[in-house]
């Protein structure tokens, strides 16, 4: 029997798009018809149920679950969309600290009996809540963009992942222009996997088409005809399982240099 | 207006932001990573040098001494040019920036024909 995974989706940086690649990715993975568990590690500043549109169906959160006020089976919102997947909320109106990473691997211990995937949103930053969000994780996504500052916090994580003997790390670079990579004003691929020498699961290029998907609260993976992020989404998630599939062709088109040239004129 | 658009068609010679940005990073993150302060490292410096200058005199003006960092591996890398190596290395406790300065075999400085040399240049008169 497969084992089951616990991954943490983590950045250092805030704002990279942590909490978007967890609920597509989740989406993806449980449309593939896994059973998928997304934990929202971000007490405090909670916005997992926001992107995944299951806002107003949330009755009781982790902490709930931990004071004993509820089954940890009745704090999970159930996706009516996607039945394989659920949502264990975190709670808004307390801080990072008020859970620990004891209480955080007890309820992914509880998790893993009932699902395949447990993904957990990280919070930004290395304290309290970064710390609760790894302490039950044995595998690792790094979400990065093509950017200094994002970059140099994606090392810092890397390094207190090793410290934290968690060597399964992966990573993800989101919101790459490939127009700005051709031009050489951008990080390519290559220049930020070998600085953080941490391998490749996969490149989400810059795509308006999350920032409606957010709007609506409909993860890009749910559109019929899928988005390119949706796409590169998609694909991360059958690596995850294992399958290899090629990067996605992000190169400009030929054609745009026509393109530029009107641009230059105008 | 021609020339700036010529630049904007083929793109400008100057260095492109991607490898300014690389550059940059690959500076900071050698530090990130080797979490040395940048004081421990300058008296690492120091006591490094101390210890080499005893046995070779370095040419102080082109020595490097930095960290480094690739595939997560932190290196202290140090680059000391010699400009030549002593006869009879210097004990541990002797004073090295000094010894650098002046140098016991050489033949010029003779105390008597410096102060003579001095006296002369004074007696110039100034029109």
């Amino acid at each position: 029997m497969a084992m089951n995974r616990i991954i943490v989706i983590t950045s250092g940086k805030g704002g990279v798009g942590k909490t978007t690649c967890t609920a597509n990715l989740g989406m993806a993975l449980a449309k593939s018809g896994k059973r998928v568990v997304v934990i929202d590690a971000d007490f405090g500043l909670r916005n997992l149920d926001l992107l995944l549109g299951l806002e107003n169906r949330i009755v009781y959160t982790a902490l709930d679950v931990l004071a004993g006020e509820c089954r940890l089976d009745q704090a999970l919102v159930k996706d009516k969309r996607q039945p394989n997947l659920a949502l264990l909320p975190a709670a808004q109106n307390r801080s990072k600290e008020s859970i620990t990473p004891e209480q955080m691997k007890k309820l992914v211990r509880a998790l893993t009996k009932a699902y395949n995937f447990v993904l957990i949103d990280s919070p930004a930053g290395i304290e309290m809540g970064f710390r609760n969000a790894i302490s039950a994780a044995r595998e690792a996504i790094i979400v990065t963009t093509p950017e200094i500052s994002a970059v140099r916090d994606a090392d810092r994580v890397i390094g207190l992942l090793e410290a934290n003997d968690i060597k399964a790390m992966r990573l993800i670079i989101n919101r790459l222009k490939p127009a700005m990579v051709e031009a050489e004003q951008m990080m390519s691929v290559k220049d930020v996997q070998d600085i953080l020498a941490v391998p490749l699961l996969g490149v989400i290029p810059d795509d308006e088409q999350v920032v409606v998907s957010t709007n609506n609260g409909e993860p890009l993976i749910l559109d019929k005809e899928l988005s390119q992020a949706g796409t590169a989404v998609s694909n991360i998630a059958r690596r995850l399982q294992g399958e290899k599939v090629p990067l996605m062709d992000l190169s400009v088109p030929k054609d745009s240099f026509f393109k530029k040239l009107r641009q230059l004129f105008n | 207006m021609i020339s700036d658009f010529l630049e904007r068609l083929f793109g400008s010679r100057e260095p492109v932001s991607r490898d300014t940005a690389k550059q940059r990073l690959r500076f900071v993150l050698a530090h990130d990573r080797s979490d040395i302060s940048p004081l421990i490292l300058e008296r690492l410096r120091k006591e490094i040098l101390a210890v080499v200058s005893r046995y070779v005199e370095l040419d102080l003006e082109k020595l490097e001494f930095s960290l480094e960092s690739d595939q997560r591996m932190t290196a202290l890398m140090a680059n000391l040019p010699i400009r030549r190596v002593r006869t009879n290395p210097l004990e541990p406790d002797s004073p090295v920036e000094e010894a650098q300065a002046l140098d016991l075999e050489d033949t010029d400085n003779d105390l008597d024909k410096v102060v003579e040399e001095a006296s002369e240049t004074a007696d110039i008169p100034l029109d």
